[in-house]
């Protein structure tokens, strides 16, 4: 069974929870005992409707304030796939959360209240979908029964949706509307049918009928562990394992160790004592090699004919977590998948105003929270990575603080 | 106008047209698995002093599984710690020792009895009373015994909805407490483990799993559970509309009069903390439909996260797991 992994995005209040709640509800993901609890927190909140964003809502200060803080991950599957959705705030300030949340995931859904149409979350958000090279958008106009289920207003959004697309959208990145009521559960898993000149599909049909093709990726396998199990029956074995980044890998192929730069082949891959003649990304894996080569933790395995550059100047876009705001100068810890060094921010070249796509770069001097910029650094040790518009998968990294050990930032190399 | 906001009626097989199709890689994504045993290499290899806190369900048994496989053909590279209440099933302890015994893991194992003893916590009383609670100081305790930098646990974010919102690397200062506040950036599959001295990290691997994904893994994988996971005839009392298993650690009003019933358990806590569930299970495949059809979540069964809505919020920043 394959998973589908998703994340909301939009304003605050635009009905990301109740769209998320309205989506279990209607697939039978909640048990009754559930909807019981939640019949009992919407009366006690003086409602007379369920009020399915408490479903997600799950954190006290949550629930007191009305709004979504942190992510929170929801399940449930259909016959055909297992979705994980992250539902995430809305609000400017957790933007990091929302980050966060649509890190791993193929489609994001953004919200928009169509009493408002597009405001400056629906730049933001979009801006992070297209940086994260989210392949699938899914611009869902909520709250459709406040508009009179209004065809203008619809596409007048649509129209202005349309706009910002084509500005930040890459090359690849499938954009779909659906006009909607959460509230209602208008155009959710049912056709609307107060909507009639919709010709589209409802959202979770528009879901299952969601596919990616496979694109061809470098193989990338970065070791994290060397299993040395030194007994009498595994006396010499030394297995590397790891889980591949990207590309496949089979056994008999010649592969490059890097740093080092030595080669191999390949003798076995193994999966818990099953063998298997090749591999591919995401698997969790051990490979075996031929000969005796030097390979330790935060080192990757490659074919030799397509490697990564060995970077230890990086200019990367960065998106910044922390309050304390980055400066250059300062030295930072750099963790690129599973290999880590200590970096040093060289430069801040530049700042993005994300509302009205414009590169700032005069006078930046720093990179405050939430905030986008352009960053050159310098590692203490080379890193492996790809340009993340070539390879996602191996194009990321992170930035911690050394002081407070807090995950700081995260970098797209450029 | 159909403006009623929930239809009742409303059917999954209506939406699906019906007859649920058979995937074509099987019912468990294995995806997961992956991620997991991922994880698990990672506590490895980051943290200095790791151990797996082990109940004896059916969830900190896929654990061991998951730690078995990210290791193969090397041992599980820390130890399983069990925290004994006194209230345990029987069945579980049992199945515990015999699958340290199999696996060849180290095993450690701490009292509740013997914080009480200490006088650190003090036993509960009244009809409810319950060790789920004090668990927590003998868990830290154990945790500050032997250092352990990263525990691993069994949690899962279908369970609950604080849950829903922790972090895979769930970073706990000097007594164990959660701040939802505070909690660090998880972005990709990076994981930053790093801490200062004192503080510790709860990991949860199989966080992405929901109880179905358990059970049709523990299927798939042909792996041994305790036996109270299937049907048994069992004596048992009714309290608020559940079953609860007899015992000497019960309190029990006069007008309780227990009986016996064919019950299964759903989840496995102590004695005094999990309802039984009237079923004639005794397959997986048995399990696996009951849950499918259920009406009741499956921590509706635990009778610790009924006392408020945000039992589980406030057990975490007390160092809970
Ligand atoms: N009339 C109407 N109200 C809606 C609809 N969807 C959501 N709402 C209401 O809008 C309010 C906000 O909904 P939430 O789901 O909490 O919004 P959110 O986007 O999750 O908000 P944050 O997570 O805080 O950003 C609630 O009072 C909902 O009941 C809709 O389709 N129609
Ligand atoms: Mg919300």
């Amino acid at each position: 069974m394959d998973i589908l992994r998703i994340a909301t995005a939009g304003s605050v209040d635009d009905g990301k929870s109740t769209l998320i709640g309205r989506l279990l509800y209607e697939t039978k993901s909640i048990t009754k005992d559930k909807i019981e609890a939640l019949e009992s927190a919407s009366k006690r909140k003086g409602l007379n409707f369920l009020d399915l964003s408490l479903l997600t809502d799950g954190l006290i200060a949550e629930r007191e304030q009305g709004i979504t803080i942190d992510v929170a991950n929801i399940y449930f599957s259909t016959p055909q796939r297992k979705y994980i959705i992250a539902d995430t705030p809305g609000h400017f300030e957790y933007t990091r959360n929302m980050v966060t949340g649509a890190s791993n995931t193929k489609v994001s859904m953004i919200l928009i209240d169509a009493r408002n149409g597009v405001l400056e979350q629906t730049f933001r958000h979009f801006f992070i979908a297209s940086m994260l090279r989210i392949p699938k958008v899914i611009v869902c106009v909520n709250k459709m029964d406040l508009v009179g289920y209004s065809e203008e207003k619809f596409y007048a959004i649509k129209a202005d949706v349309q706009a910002i697309a084509d500005k930040v959208s890459f090359k690849g990145q499938e954009i779909t509307f659906i006009p909607m009521s959460s509230l209602y559960g208008q155009n959710i898993s049912i056709q609307t049918t107060e909507m009639p000149w919709y010709a589209g599909l409802p959202l979770l049909a528009e879901l299952e009928s969601t596919s990616f093709d496979e694109i061809k990726k470098p193989a990338r396998f970065p070791v994290q562990f060397v299993i040395r199990p030194k007994t009498e029956e595994f006396h010499d074995y030394r297995g590397y394992a790891g889980k591949i980044a990207s590309g496949s890998f089979a056994v008999g192929e010649e592969v490059t160790v890097l740093p080092t730069g030595q080669t191999s082949k390949i003798a076995t891959i193994e999966k818990f004592g099953t063998q298997l003649s090749t591999a591919g990304a995401k698997e969790s894996i051990v490979i075996t090699l031929e000969t005796d080569v030097d390979v330790s933790r935060g080192n990757m395995l490659v074919k030799a004919h397509n490697q990564p550059n060995q970077l230890k100047e990086i200019t990367a876009r960065i998106c910044w977590m922390d309050s304390q705001a980055l400066v250059s100068g300062r030295t930072y810890i750099l963790q690129h998948g599973i290999n880590d060094s200590k970096a040093k921010i060289i430069s801040l070249n530049s700042k993005i105003d994300v509302v009205n796509q414009d590169t700032i770069e005069n006078g930046v001097s720093a990179l405050k929270l939430n905030e986008i910029g352009e960053i050159t650094l310098r590692t203490a040790k080379p890193i492996f990575a790809d340009k993340y518009e070539d390879n996602p998968a191996n194009g990321a990294f992170i930035l911690i603080d050394d002081q407070t050990n807090s995950t700081v930032g995260v970098g797209f190399v450029l | 106008m159909s403006n009623t906001i929930l239809d009742k009626n409303l059917s999954i097989n209506s939406l699906f047209g019906g007859g649920v199709a058979t995937p074509k890689h099987g019912y468990f994504p294995r995806e997961l698995e992956d991620e997991a045993i991922y994880i698990m290499r990672e506590v490895a290899a980051q943290f200095e002093k790791p151990a797996l806190l082990f109940s004896g369900g059916k969830d900190s048994i896929t654990l061991v599984r998951l730690a078995q496989k990210a290791f193969y053909p090397g041992k599980i590279p820390f130890p399983l710690v069990h925290v004994d209440t006194g209230h345990n099933f029987p069945e579980t302890i049992e199945f515990r020792d015999w699958l340290a015994k199999e696996t060849g893991a180290e095993l450690i194992v701490r009292y509740v009895q013997d914080s009480i003893n200490q006088g650190k916590a003090k036993e509960e009383t009244g009809k409810y009373a319950s060790r789920n609670v004090l668990q927590t100081v003998t868990l830290l305790d154990a945790i500050e015994e032997f250092k352990f930098d990263a525990c691993i646990g069994g949690a899962r974010r279908d369970e609950e909805k604080a849950r829903a919102k922790e972090r895979i690397f769930s970073v706990r200062d000097d007594f164990g407490q959660w701040d939802s506040k505070r909690q660090r950036p998880e972005l990709f599959d990076m994981l930053n483990g790093r801490i200062a001295i004192g503080e510790n990290v709860r990991v949860f691997p199989i966080s992405n799993w929901t109880e179905l994904d358990v059970w049709n893994y523990i299927k798939e994988e042909k792996m041994a559970i305790p036996s109270i996971y299937y049907s048994h005839q069992r004596q048992v009392i009714e309290r608020d509309g559940m079953l609860w298993a007899d015992s000497e650690h019960l309190n029990k009003d006069a007008d309780e009069i227990p009986f016996e019933a064919t019950v299964r358990f759903r989840t496995v806590g102590d004695m005094t903390c999990t309802a039984a569930v009237a079923s004639e299970a005794v397959e997986l495949d048995d399990i696996i439909g009951e849950i499918l059809s259920a009406e009741i979540s499956e921590r509706g069964a635990r009778i610790d996260d009924k006392r408020s809505e945000a039992a589980m919020e406030k057990r975490k920043q007390q160092g809970y797991f």
